[in-house]
């Protein structure tokens, strides 16, 4: 369907070439009791009508900042400089009837957060019609047969049931679908989404993906797709920038910037990656230091500190963004422009060419000398620890023969009582959030458990923990059951079970000292203040960081440094187990790759088993040894990570393994995929017979009725599918996707 | 320890070595510069820091106490020898004021630390154990805050006729103000036994009282102390209120409140009877809430810039 | 809808019932109430003092007086609360504590009624504005008024209140203000349009007293949760479709930051009772502040029994009002 549209300056198109959006030197300044925040610099791009442009960066390089600005949706003490021309119309310091009349008819924005996105007191129906009311001189009626035309082209099932429906009855998936028909309510020429599909699962990421393409199609709008994520970037956009530290330090095509990059950030942030792509023995290589912090600067480029091949010019005269020799020309909608001096030097280089592939903290260093030095240093305290731990305990000797099974866990079911909110709290459900998980862990190996979210899988790590109590089954560490010791019993055990969490930021007490939340296991298996003492900065060397920084508090230290004391706290007791429970998807990825690699280096060094909770496949796939599959409290499919990866299974496996973006342009565009429909349903109330049966593709199309009848009413049992490839699927077939 | 490089680069670049200086600050000195750059709050504690020397310390180097004199002529405007005037009875104000405010703060710092010391525990035990026991404790919390805080305080005084003493007057209003502190600890305390660093210290088989004393309460120092500082005023409210009733401190010890109370009808006749007291219990309660709007903004780790 | 009511309604029983148990025990355990009888001169006989105690109840348990003060069983008739009997009063056994409370609640009601409604339009009013013009001069100086009121003593303002009333009558040479009494029985009979005027005359002076109360505290928390609201993604939405500002504030912002001050300001029904009382002394209302004082002054249990049992109620009323709003203005509760 097409809408007609008023657009009074269609004329001044003419001259510009087919440039919608034209952003040029846009720079946002936020004022602070510490001075002025330049959270933007001179930020020009263009957009040509139709076209799709991804920007990507890692927190606070000023990406979203910018396309708040470009809306006029930046708080009234940011100070914006520069310009940004809409089909040739100037919006930046419009009045607010002006920017009305742009916001909404001729550009358009999606948030990252669906949840808080809309209204939670207004019906979806009202807040699309809204959109077309504010433009359109039409009828209610009119307005609300529009909302459910766009609610129907972004795919929202049963789309009249919805207009009346609140936001808070809906997914997060169906919501971010709302926001795109919002969107594309008057047919806008631009698009701006900023991380569209950070907060959502990846089933559920490929459907609102799919959504934001088929509204493109719809409306003809060119699209400026903001992320952090490479590998979005490369399925979904033509043109990428790369930003860092509030400018635009690379520009090109996709495959430009994926294959030849000539920016040593842009190259460092792809080597830091893990691959779905890629194989375990792989070493990523993290990218030194932290981003500047927008205070204070350098002087010269924003990355040189950072940088490998860094020299004194840098260090001096800030580069500026210039087409690179030998590549596509100006004029040509494909031009590669970087900000660097040496960008010459990039051709066919290798991150790990340029960038080492270290486990100590970067973070607090300024060179790479600096981090040759720590590392020398690290290497020497970690082989003082294992001697010390040699003398203690044997394992080495132990892991020679067949890897023992420590952790076992059999039909584990977690059911949580839904209460009534009076005060007599009575039963009125149940969420059935483990319903049968069978497995175990073996010395020295790292099972993964994958799954989105509503799996059930950190609930199975603490049950795994004895941290909650279970409903029905058994969990036995070293053929010792756990799940009816007393706490008292149980705290012995402890030592050698121990967790990493997910968030840095919420996993430390922030009113403790470094030193004490790392002491603080051996404080309470009554260790002595001083054993405790040296054997905090022995932890802290252990982990890479600076012993020194003991005494610190939790908030002065980044999200990486703080996961690394998480770390060190979990292996102050020196256990044999440790669950991680998402340990490293909080952190951004060039921080990411630093914390893996430790993690794999303390498995080698320390002998530990890792129960790896996640959901990102590609991590996995890096780290993992073993993976168990879940969907709804059940587990689906588990084999070893090369057979999981190379001939998944189970359908639900597939559509995981299929909406994982590749940070490969050409790859990514052109593999085989394997998607589902709609959303999780509600723990509280499954499906019968075959859980994954409501979203299942081979389900809806390739089985004939009586060959359903069986999904519907017998639950699949985990079979051997031989070599210890498990899947529970009736129908399951492998095949391969990467 | 050998030479890491570590602290030499902290010493070359800037950035690291501002991050350097706040790590030899602690916790207590961080808040501490918030608070001193909240200036109502500053002026405050300077303002309330007098009101208090006036109180307590005043008496002993002035002529007059609280009591009768015959020797004082009753009813006489403010002048050399009374520079606040007289009463009708034949009290020195200037005298009254001092013992007033005395007692006034008297009462309202011990509401502030009883009720503080009850609703902590309180609340924290039905925030920590949750489910039933929460229900049901924070049901009896709720029946404390629906009763009028002051004609409860004062039906009691004035029932048993306890009123006299001072420290009478403030267990009862801490009957009725504890249950605020509860509220807020409980609130403060239930987010704070999900978050994954109590989580992380039961991993290590830490006990409940380990994880409450260590964790939950520090942790909830902050909004703990804000709340106890706003009853401060809320109690000198509720104590003036009731002297002012006739139902709090009586004759011959005297309250700001009871001074107003007297001194009801001669507004514009003797005005001097009037102003003051109620002056002085403005400039207490005001001060009191500028500390506490101060020690929030202070005490609130998500609180990035202090302006005003 | 008509469940989440009915819910409600059943969830606030028992916090009556506690309430009462509460208020009894209290005033039980620390009243005596034949203290004035007992002080008389000359001394009262024995016989009378016991035949005060029989009439009073006095001479059963707590316990069972506490039963019988609900359900009036085993009583003479005059006391029940479920049979609307409130107990023997202390001030003559022709005094009836029911009569007298009922006679005084519309006056009282109507001062807190009136004022309530006065503080809540004034406090969203300077709330928003305060949030709109954050750290603006006017926002400072909103603030400042903001901590002015929460400081003021209700009594000692109602005083220079009355006083400066007084001041404007003699200035314009005409009774503007009643600065004494309810005026409840002055207007009987007369046009509408007099009564107006007297209820007007009498009303204004303690309404804004006693508003400025809890103007103060709503106002304050009206801005943080305007600010709140100003920075969610839903207003940032609302912008990005192109609304008007104005258009923004009132329907997205406006809207949803109303809805947890439902919430306080039903709690603040208890401050603002309090609020009441202190003003009507000071006016010299005949109301439940009047009622109040003399109770106290009698040593009357069941007046004062009865006098909180009610305000608790009032309180109680309230909230399950505020919750019930709460549920119509929030679909997310409404659908629970």
């Amino acid at each position: 369907m097409t809408t007609e549209y008023e657009n009074k300056e269609h004329t001044a198109v003419a001259d510009t070439d087919d440039v919608v959006l034209e952003v040029s030197d846009l720079s946002v300044t936020f004022p602070s009791d510490d001075g002025p925040l330049p959270a933007v610099r001179q930020v020009s791009y263009k957009v040509r009508r139709g076209e799709a442009l991804g920007i990507v960066g890692e927190s606070g390089s000023g990406k979203s900042v910018t396309s708040m600005a470009i809306m006029g949706l930046l708080p009234r003490n940011a100070r914006v400089e520069g310009s940004a021309r809409l089909l040739g119309q100037e919006i930046i310091g419009l009045n607010d009837k002006q920017i009305s009349e742009v916001r909404g008819q001729r550009i358009a924005m999606i948030f990252q957060d669906p949840l808080t996105s809309l209204n939670p007191v207004y019906t979806i129906g009202y807040q699309i019609a809204e959109a077309v009311l504010a433009h359109r001189k039409v009828g209610k009626k009119v307005a609300m047969a529009r909302a459910l035309e766009l609610l129907e082209i972004v795919g929202i099932p049963s789309p009249e049931q919805r207009l009346r429906q609140y936001p808070h009855e809906l997914s997060g998936g169906m919501r971010q679908r709302v926001v795109i028909a919002i969107a594309m309510a008057n047919d806008p020429d631009v698009i701006i989404a900023d991380e569209p599909t950070t907060a959502l699962d990846v089933t559920v990421q490929a459907q609102v993906l799919d959504a934001l393409q088929r509204a493109r199609e719809e409306t003809g709008a060119a699209l400026v797709l903001i992320t952090h994520d490479l590998g979005v970037v490369a399925g979904q956009v033509d043109r990428v920038g790369v930003m860092y530290a509030g400018r635009i330090v690379e520009m090109g095509s996709v495959e430009e910037v994926f294959y030849r990059p000539r920016m040593p950030y842009a190259l460092g942030l792809l080597g830091s990656l893990p691959r779905l792509d890629g194989d375990r023995g792989d070493r990523l290589t993290p990218i030194l230091g932290a981003p500047p912090s927008l205070r204070d600067l350098p002087g010269g480029c924003g990355f040189a500190p950072r940088c490998p091949m860094a020299r004194e010019r840098c260090h001096e005269e800030e580069p500026r963004l210039l087409l690179i020799e030998n590549g596509p020309q100006e004029g040509e909608a494909t031009a590669h422009t970087a900000a660097c001096h040496f960008s010459e030097e990039l051709v066919d280089a290798e991150a790990s060419d340029l960038f080492r592939s270290t486990s100590v903290d970067t973070e607090g260093l300024g060179s790479v000398a600096e981090m040759e030095a720590a590392e020398a240093h690290v290497a020497e305290a970690r082989e003082g620890y294992l001697g010390e731990l040699g003398a203690e305990a044997d394992r080495e000797v132990a892991a020679k023969a067949e890897p023992e099974v420590l952790l076992t866990a059999t039909d584990l079911v977690k059911h949580f009582p839904i209460r009534s909110k009076g005060l007599m709290r009575r039963r009125v459900g149940e969420v059935q959030a483990v319903s049968g998980i069978s497995l175990d862990l073996r010395e020295r190996e790292t099972l993964a458990l994958v799954g989105e979210s509503g799996c059930g899988k950190s609930t199975t790590a603490r049950l795994l923990l004895n941290l909650i109590k279970l409903t029905s089954g058994e969990v036995s560490y070293m053929g010792q059951p756990l799940q009816d010791l007393s706490d008292r019993r149980m705290r012995p055990l402890r030592k050698d079970l121990q967790l990493v969490f997910q968030d840095p930021f919420a996993s430390l007490d922030p009113r403790m000292t470094v030193s004490d939340i790392i002491a603080e296991p051996m404080r309470i298996h009554g260790s002595g203040h001083r054993d405790a003492r040296k054997r905090v900065s022995e932890l802290l060397e252990l982990v890479g960081l600076n012993p020194e920084h003991g005494s610190r508090y939790p908030h002065e230290f980044s999200g990486g440094q703080r996961q690394r004391i998480g770390v060190a706290r979990a292996l102050s007791l020196n256990p044999r187990v440790l669950v991680l429970d998402e340990p490293v998807s909080a952190l951004d990825v060039s921080i990411q790759a630093g914390v893996i690699n430790l993690l794999e280096d303390l498995q080698d060094e320390l002998g530990l088993s890792y129960l790896f909770v996640s959901h990102d496949l590609s991590v996995v796939k890096h780290i993992a040894d073993r993976v168990a599959v879940m969907y709804l409290g059940k587990m689906v499919e588990t084999a070893t990570t090369d057979q999981l990866f190379s001939a998944p299974a189970h359908p639900y496996t597939q559509a995981l393994i299929s909406a994982i973006p590749l940070p490969d342009p050409v790859k990514e565009r052109t593999r085989e995929r394997i998607t589902v429909t709609g959303d999780i349903p509600s723990p509280a109330n499954p499906p019968s017979g075959c859980r994954f049966r409501t979203r299942c593709p081979k389900f809806a199309n390739e089985l004939s009725d009586a060959e359903r009848a069986r999904c519907v009413e017998e639950p699949p049992e985990l079979k051997d599918r031989g070599t210890g490839h498990r899947d529970a699927c009736h129908y399951s077939k492998a095949i391969e996707l990467i | 320890m050998s030479e890491n490089g570590m602290s030499k680069s902290a010493r070359r670049d800037p950035a690291k070595k501002r991050k350097k200086s706040s790590a030899d600050q602690t916790q207590l000195q961080t808040i501490l510069i918030r608070f001193t750059r909240h200036r109502p709050a500053m002026i405050s504690l300077v303002l309330l820091g007098i009101i208090a020397l006036f109180a307590f310390v005043g008496p002993f180097f002035w002529t007059w106490d609280h009591t009768v004199y015959r020797e004082i002529p009753s009813n006489q405007p403010p002048s050399g020898v009374h520079p606040l005037g007289t009463s009708a009875a034949g009290h020195d104000v200037l005298g009254q004021l001092m013992r007033g405010a005395q007692q006034t703060l008297k009462v309202a710092f011990t509401v502030s630390l009883l009720s503080t010391a009850v609703g902590s525990v309180w609340g924290a035990t039905a925030g920590y154990y949750g489910g039933r026991v929460d229900a049901f404790m924070m049901r009896v919390v709720d029946i404390f805050l629906i009763v009028p805080l002051l004609v409860a305080a004062a039906a009691i005084a004035g029932n048993s006729g306890a009123g006299t003493s001072w420290s009478a007057i403030a267990l009862i209003i801490s009957i009725f103000s504890w249950a605020t502190i509860a509220r807020v600890v409980r609130g403060v305390v239930l987010s704070l036994r999900e978050q994954e660093f109590v989580e992380a210290a039961r991993a290590s088989g830490a006990s409940a009282p380990w994880i409450i004393l260590r964790h939950l309460l520090p942790n909830a120092a902050g909004p703990i102390i804000v709340a106890a500082t706003l009853l401060v005023a809320v109690a000198i409210l509720a104590e003036a209120g009731m002297s002012f009733l006739g139902l709090g401190i009586q004759l011959p010890d005297i309250s700001l409140g009871q001074m107003i109370g007297s001194a009801r009808t001669a507004v514009s006749t003797r005005p001097w009877l009037f102003y003051p007291p109620g002056v002085l219990l403005v400039l207490i309660c005001l001060t009191i809430n500028f500390i506490g709007d101060g020690l929030r903004d202070a005490l609130d780790p998500r609180q990035t810039r202090v302006r005003r | 809808m008509l469940v989440y009511t009915m819910r409600r309604i059943l969830g606030a029983l028992p916090v009556l019932v506690l309430a009462s148990i509460l208020t009894f025990v209290m005033i039980d355990v620390t009243g005596d109430p034949l203290a004035d009888i007992r002080m008389a001169q000359p001394p009262p006989t024995e016989e009378v003092l016991q035949q005060a105690e029989e009439r009073l109840y006095l001479d059963r348990s707590m316990p069972e007086r506490y039963w019988l003060w609900v359900t009036g069983i085993g009583g003479n008739g005059d006391i029940g609360l479920l049979q609307g009997e409130f107990g023997p009063s202390t001030q003559g056994p022709h005094y009836d504590i029911g009569a007298a409370i009922a006679e005084r609640l519309w006056t009282t009601l109507r001062l807190v009624g009136a004022a309530m409604i006065f503080a809540l339009g004034l406090a969203i009013i300077t709330g928003v504005v305060s949030a709109l013009r954050q750290y603006s001069k006017l926002d400072y100086t909103l603030t400042f008024v903001g901590f002015l009121a929460l400081a003021l003593p209700t009594f000692w303002f109602a005083g220079i209140m009355q006083a400066a009333g007084v001041k404007f009558n003699q200035l314009v040479g005409d009774q503007v203000f009643a600065t004494i009494g309810d005026g409840r029985f002055r207007a009987e009979g007369a046009p509408l349009w007099d009564q107006f005027l007297n209820a007007f005359a009498h009303m204004a002076l303690p309404t804004i007293v006693l508003m400025l109360i809890s103007f103060a505290s709503w106002s304050r928390y009206q801005r943080t949760s305007m600010l709140e609201v100003m920075n969610s993604d839903y207003v940032r939405l609302a912008r990005a479709k192109g609304l008007r500002n104005h258009t923004v504030i009132r329907r997205h912002a406006l809207r949803t930051a109303l809805i947890p001050l439902t919430t306080v300001v039903a709690i603040g029904v208890a401050g603002v009772i309090d609020g009441a009382i202190l003003t009507e002394v000071v006016f010299q209302w005949r109301g439940l502040g009047d009622f109040f004082i003399t109770a106290v002054d009698n040593n009357d249990s069941f007046a004062l029994m009865g006098w909180l049992l009610l305000s608790g109620t009032i309180v109680i009323l309230a909230n399950l009002v505020a919750d019930l709003l709460y549920a119509v203005l929030d679909p997310r509760i409404r659908y629970e």
